[in-house]
């Protein structure tokens, strides 16, 4: 084959495991909820058939968390046991329960999310209205999704108890002594070391990524926008509505939906390609035996990584600027303008803009890309080329041969990561046009012609054209996009599969 | 004849190791040129955004007398370097214990939470921040536009990001804690004594990748600290940025660009002090193919 035929053959590769990859991940999906069926019908039987043969202490102990543990010598376990049970009553009483009530009161029916509107309201004695605040249905989707996470906990907590509980019957009846408190501390450095190392990141993670996300997961199923900002409205669960106006049904929308989306995957595309066969281009021609001062030229390029990206890239965008006059405009206009007789219309002319970005992500990727190559390219086993240099093959035909073949192989997972990355490439965006040049005709919803979706979603959280909702739906819709690209990477890659083998 | 074949190779190789030295040198000239233009702006006494030399006419080192006593950059440079080290020292701690746990520990949650995390990661980042901005409302009802909210966003979910590391751990031979099991140790004190002595690379790498994001963000900054018209909080990306802006540019610029070569500077020489760990560090994580 030619190196032609051979990148055909990888491309088309990419695409017909497409439909395998994606029936791996839902067949394995399908394994994973028969397992968890299963799991939790074997559970409960353990639960119900532990209550039935269970002793006073341990049925008590499906009521009373705890029971089982310091009546048995586990003290201070059961204490801890107890408090969280009240706490958790005590939660669910004074704030989860309303908040889930809330939660659900418009859920199925589509209507609002909460039910007390803030009204206005006539003081006589100062003359004024007054705002009474009703419900804040922002809050209510966040309360009732932390409210879930304490329930899950919870239980997860609760059935943990309980198998305790009846463990502990067991082993008394067969007259041994519960592990005292000591002990349990003990396997926290040891058997159990991973939770003490996983609590607080896990705490983290939960409290500012997962509540948030699935939060907005919601939103992507409300009519939360400008229009009804909290608190002073409420707004409304209107179910797929949303995926319907973006997907077709609001066609203004779906057209620029479809013309942002269109443009993110050729950015995405140009911005991946580009950068790592120029990176790779770069790697060769610094890495001959005959160069000197390797590590210089090296410095020299690594330097635009080094350099923050707000700094390179504002400089950038304003060497580009085209302003009203040549006197207003950046260094690069004027140079083009002076040089060529060519006005360099950046921000204004739409494929100017776009080319132009382009180009300055070369300036900014094609380092790190060498940085990459470069070390591959040292690893590839030298026996290739001299037995190709036996051959006769020249310069050329052993870098379509062996040095590109190779290249692609090892760095195909790379190569999708960072096609996904670019697809949420805000910086060199924003930094660089701010999505301009706009374009109200095509364009609706505040996004403009080099707008990334990404950029989209940003323009859409904040200022004039904030749009909560649609903000959620780009959101989701990106996260599909990245899913199917990074299935990709997680079928083929050894890396995930034969995690064990590299020991 | 075979001394005339030798020596056209010898001529033509000097000819291919010119032309490549030239090519490198013109682009690496060409990477530069921003750069340069960067560093000489800073230098120009001609006050407005535009000029039309790429050398100054006048040089002065008026800019930097500017920055220093007349904005309050040097405010917004100790904010982002508080920033900085407390969600680096946070990033590192959360990052190098889910490696840990993920890499050398089989506990049954393993895989599924390997997983979650995995689809988490897909994700845009930005999508949940309209929630995490309420978030802080309720938690820090009266500095939720703050540096702390700005170390909460930075840090809280590092445990996203630990494939580099675990990476790193996967390849540190199990023998050695099987050795010092035999021994008794505990999983506790392999994590300690064993492993974490061995990790500095990526330790290193950790770090520097932590460090360098708050000096580099704008996404997340600017849009915590929307709308605050109090600029002592701010951190150099965002005020920097606002110098930039339509009503500023023609008074800020060239006070822009002697901040840019000020903030620059330290980044760049850490960057390339630590460049040999940065790469073991993406070359590492990247082409596990």
């Amino acid at each position: 084959m030619n190196p032609l035929q051979k990148l055909a053959y990888y491309v088309v590769r990419f695409f017909t495991g497409l439909p395998g990859a994606l029936a791996d991940f839902f067949s394995g999906m399908g394994r994973g909820i028969v397992r968890l069926v299963k799991g939790t019908g074997q559970a409960l039987g353990r639960y119900f058939g532990g209550f039935a043969k269970g002793d006073l202490i341990t049925k008590g102990s499906y009521f009373v968390m705890g029971l089982g543990h310091f009546t048995r010598g586990q003290v201070v376990k059961g204490v801890i046991y107890l408090v969280l049970e009240v706490l958790f009553i005590l939660y669910m009483v004074l704030f989860g329960g309303t908040y889930l009530g809330k939660f659900f009161y418009g859920f199925f029916s589509g209507g609002t999310v909460g039910n007390v509107p803030t009204q206005d309201f006539w003081n006589e004695e100062e003359g004024i209205y007054e705002k009474i605040a009703g419900d804040n249905s922002f809050k209510i989707i966040l309360y009732g999704v932390l409210t879930f996470l304490v329930i899950l906990f919870f239980l997860m907590l609760y059935f943990r108890s309980v198998a305790e509980s009846r463990e502990n019957e067991a082993t008394v009846k067969a007259g041994r002594r519960c592990p005292g408190f000591r002990q349990d501390l003990k396997d926290l450095t040891d058997k159990k070391f991973h939770l003490v190392l996983l609590l607080l990141p896990m705490i983290g993670l939960l409290m500012f990524t997962v509540i948030p996300l699935i939060t907005m997961i919601l939103i992507a199923f409300t009519n939360y926008d400008a229009s009804t900002e909290v608190p002073q409205h409420l707004f409304s669960w209107v179910g797929l509505a949303n995926f319907g106006d973006i997907l077709g049904g609001n066609s203004a929308m779906s057209g620029t939906f479809l013309r942002v989306l269109g443009w993110t995957l050729v950015w995405a595309f140009f911005a991946t390609f580009t950068n790592y066969f120029g990176g790779m281009v770069l790697a060769l021609l610094i890495n001959q035996k005959i160069v000197k001062w390797k590590k210089l030229f090296r410095t020299v390029f690594v330097a635009t990584i080094a350099v923050p990206q707000f700094v390179s890239l504002l400089i950038m965008s304003k060497m580009l600027t085209y302003g009203d006059s040549l006197e207003m405009s950046g260094i690069i206009v004027q140079l083009f303008h002076n040089l060529f007789g060519v006005d360099l219309k950046f921000g204004v002319d739409i494929m100017t803009t776009r080319i132009a970005i382009i180009v300055v992500n070369m300036w900014i990727g094609v380092p790190y890309s060498m940085l990459i190559c470069s070390g591959i390219l040292m690893n590839i086993p030298q026996e290739l080329y001299e037995s190709s240099r036996i051959d006769g093959a020249g310069p050329v035909k052993t870098f379509f041969s062996i040095t590109l073949p190779y290249m692609l192989f090892v760095t195909g997972p790379y190569l999708i990561t960072q096609f996904i990355g670019n697809i949420n490439n805000f910086n060199v965006i924003y930094l660089l046009s701010g999505g301009a040049p706009g374009d109200l005709l095509r364009y609706t919803d505040g996004a403009k012609s080099t707008d990334l979706l990404i950029t989209w979603l940003y323009q859409l959280s904040l200022g004039v054209n904030r749009n909560y909702k649609l903000a959620s739906v780009i959101g989701i819709l990106v996260f599909v996009i990245s899913a199917v690209f990074s299935l990709m990477v997680y079928n083929n890659s050894s890396a995930v599969q034969k995690e064990d083998e590299f020991q | 004849m075979d001394k005339k074949k030798t020596g056209s190779l010898k001529a033509a190789r000097t000819t291919a190791s010119a032309v490549t030295h030239v090519v490198l040198t013109a682009l690496g000239i060409l990477w530069l040129i921003p750069l340069f233009y960067l560093i000489v702006q800073s230098f120009r006494a001609e006050p407005g955004a535009w000029s039309s030399t790429f050398f100054p006419k006048t040089w002065t080192l008026d800019n930097y007398r500017r920055l220093f006593f007349e904005t309050q950059f040097v405010q917004w440079y100790l904010n982002t370097l508080l920033v900085a080290v407390i969600s680096c020292a946070i990033t590192t701690i959360f990052v190098l214990m889910v490696s840990y746990a993920f890499s050398r520990i089989r506990f049954k949650a393993r895989k599924p939470m390997m997983n979650v995390m995995l689809i988490l990661g897909m994700f845009p980042g930005f999508m949940s921040m309209t929630a995490v901005y309420f978030l802080l409302k309720i938690l820090l009802p009266n500095h939720f536009q703050s540096l702390a909210s700005l170390i909460i966003v930075y840090s809280a979910g590092a445990a996203l990001s630990y494939y580099v590391a675990k990476g790193f751990f996967d390849t540190v031979p199990k023998t050695l804690d099987e050795a010092a099991r035999l021994d008794g140790a505990t999983n506790a004190q392999i994590f300690w004594k064993i492993i974490l002595p061995l990790s500095k690379p990526i330790i290193i790498y950790t770090i520097l990748i932590s460090f360098i994001a708050p000096w580099c963000d704008y996404i997340f900054v600017s849009f915590i600290m929307s709308g605050v018209n109090d600029t002592s909080m701010y951190t150099v990306s965002l005020g920097m940025y606002k110098w930039l802006e339509r009503e500023m540019i023609q008074q800020y610029f060239t006070t822009f660009c002697a901040a840019a070569v000020v903030v620059a500077v330290p980044i760049t020489a850490l960057f390339m002090w630590l460049q040999r760990y940065y790469v073991e560090g993406i070359t590492g994580g990247s082409v596990k193919g």
